[in-house]
């Protein structure tokens, strides 16, 4: 647009800069309020300006780091593993489908499509999960449901290789006697890098991000828990900080409503320190998903 | 460059072909068998909607009952708030979000100075990258009885009375609209941003030569040019209008029971009839409903975008 009007610009550069302000203060927020002490916290609440200054809450959080860190290690190792998996799958099943001449392409296109456009929802997953597969608390239950595969994706990266690996090239290989395996490793996917890395992204954040796996298939092993499930069986449920709770701090010293806080902060961190490196990714993730890239 | 087409001249596998092809069937082996697990069968399973489940005899097992479980999902009034709630809510998310993305998007486009631009467009999307774990702390630190920031500074800043949030359901329709907004108008702003950065310089150029000024240039070259993003956006929306977000209408309330007739929605009644109320009948009868509602929606949605905008519709 092309606006000479100082006023306008103003105005719309002030509305820019309250709604990033927005956007940040409530992490303020959270980070202020772990900061204070509990009689400060029971006196003025949750507070941007802390009356009073404490890390009670972080040292608390540092008695107990060993359940912390061994929920930060299975959402790393979850992230990790079902990144990798989902993009090898993803790679296997979009390379054939972008081949012109497969026979039976547009049935198998047709297998993936329709996932997106109907599902069985909620119940018969479930049931059909734990009743037949039984992958109730177990490992799995975090990395195979809803997330593994997404049929969106196989079309996206089908779509990119149709359009940017030249079909030229594949033949010639095929022709210089490379087996389709091999085609796929030393050509398509080194040509598919941007959508690799496009969908790699948004799947680790899916992983990163997932919590209801865990409160719909782990009932009892509650070791199996990431960091979204650990936080969130405290937000609900602060006796369960208690019952880990560091046998040097008595409960009635218990610092609950600043840990709550201070938890946040933690869980929160490694994603708002990775963002600034990822956040162009992230974008051109966003755009190239929902409307054309 | 010779091009070695092996289109056969008659469509059946020879043994030949069968060799050649083999390969990438096996590749795609994994994903087919994920999809039918993940997919295909839980759809199979919606079946059991007219099925009486007994998990000691088997799922598919179980005897059959006609339409008793939707009788009885329609015997209480719990069916209409949950539909009702999920249709209202996904048409106020609809209508915020978009509105709030466009004006943000015009906003975006107007900054001069490279850097702000470029730092509020990361900013503004951090909120869309939290989970809603997350998110339900945020809304705690706000809205806790004893400690959130509402009941302690802003009200009685105001002169009010403190309110006890997570027990009064009427805030909660304005409580979610917000904080869906908060989540997701970072994400709308950028999308319809991109469509914006397409547009010809030259449109605003040949504009402003002819006088128009800033609302004008938004009447008539901006908007006309965002419209089949709009229009799509919203289209495939709506699609989605049977559906929401779990996370949202669940754990940022608390789960809390009295909260139940404004937040309660299908995915969190069909998911408190299975797995707290363990109230199975009526949690198949609504997810079969959601299922095949769901299924009209996107098809229809996805129907009409292709008639608009081919590129941006499923099929």
């Amino acid at each position: 647009m092309i606006c000479e009007n100082k006023v306008f610009r103003f105005v719309t550069g002030f509305i820019v800069a309250v709604l990033v302000l927005v956007c940040l203060l409530p992490f303020f927020l959270l980070i202020a309020s772990s900061l204070t002490s509990e009689q400060a916290l029971a006196l003025d609440g949750y507070s941007f300006f802390p009356s009073e200054f404490s890390l009670a809450a972080y040292e608390y959080i540092w008695g107990v780091k060993s359940d912390v860190l061994r929920a930060y290690g299975m959402s790393f190792l979850v992230t990790g593993v079902g990144t990798v998996i989902s993009l090898v799958i993803t790679m296997l099943f979009a390379y054939p489908l972008s081949r012109p001449d497969l026979p039976g392409r547009r049935a198998l296109s047709f297998f993936v499509f329709f996932t997106m456009l109907f599902n069985g929802g909620f119940v018969p997953t479930y049931l059909i999960y734990s009743q037949i597969f039984h992958i109730t608390d177990t490992i799995w239950a975090l990395i195979v449901p809803y997330l593994l595969m997404n049929a969106f994706y196989v079309i996206m990266v089908r779509t990119y290789i149709t359009s940017n690996v030249p079909n030229e090239v594949i033949e010639a290989a095929r022709i210089d006697g490379s087996s389709e395996f091999k085609t796929l490793i030393s050509i398509v996917v080194p040509m598919s890098k941007p959508i690799i890395g496009t969908v790699g992204l948004m799947t680790a954040i899916a992983y990163w991000n997932n919590w209801t796996n865990g409160i719909y298939f782990i009932h009892v092993r509650r070791d199996l828990y990431g960091i979204q499930n650990y936080l969130n069986s405290i937000l609900t449920n602060i006796s369960f900080l208690q019952s880990h709770s560091n046998p040097n701090i008595s409960l009635s010293e218990l610092p609950s409503v600043s840990i709550r806080m201070a938890l946040a902060v933690i869980a929160l961190l490694p994603i708002l320190i990775a963002y600034p490196f990822f956040q162009k990714s992230f974008t051109k993730g966003i755009t190239v998903g929902s409307v054309k890239g | 460059m010779e091009r070695v087409k092996q289109k056969p001249q008659k469509r059946k596998m020879s043994l030949h072909r069968m060799k050649r092809y083999l390969p990438f069937y096996l590749m795609m082996l994994p994903g087919i068998i994920y999809l039918i697990i993940n997919n295909y069968m839980p759809m199979a399973g919606l079946a059991l909607a007219f099925k009486k489940v007994n998990y000691s005899i088997g799922l598919f097992e179980s005897p059959w009952c006609g339409l008793e479980n939707f009788k009885y999902l329609f015997s209480t009034n719990d069916a209409f708030i949950f539909f009702r709630n999920t249709i209202l809510y996904n048409l106020a998310f609809i209508v915020f979000g978009n509105v709030a993305g466009i004006l943000v998007a015009i906003c975006l486009d107007t900054i001069r100075n490279k850097f702000f631009k470029r730092v509020s467009q990361v900013i503004i999307l951090i909120p869309y990258l939290l989970s809603t774990v997350i998110i339900s702390y945020i809304v705690f630190a706000f809205l806790s009885g004893n400690n959130g920031f509402m009941n302690m500074t802003i009200l009685p800043m105001l002169g009010m009375d403190p309110v006890n949030w997570y027990n009064e359901a009427g805030y909660w329709p304005v409580i979610l609209v917000v904080v869906n907004l908060w989540m997701m108008f970072g994400y709308n702003s950028i999308l319809y941003y991109s469509t914006l950065i397409g547009i010809d310089k030259s449109y605003y150029e040949a504009a402003a030569v002819d006088g128009a000024g800033v609302w004008a240039q938004i009447r008539h070259i901006t908007l006309p040019a965002l419209k089949p993003t709009i229009i799509t956006l919203v289209l495939l929306a709506v699609g989605r209008i049977c559906y929401s977000d779990f996370g949202l209408f669940y754990q940022v309330p608390m789960n809390s029971g009295l909260l139940y007739s404004t937040t309660q929605t299908i995915d969190t009644y069909v998911y408190r009839g299975l797995l707290e109320l363990n109230d199975i009948g009526r949690s198949t009868a609504a997810g079969f409903m959601q299922s095949i509602l769901g299924f009209i929606c996107v098809f229809t949605a996805n129907k009409v975008v292709s008639k608009i905008d081919k590129e941006s519709s499923l099929f």
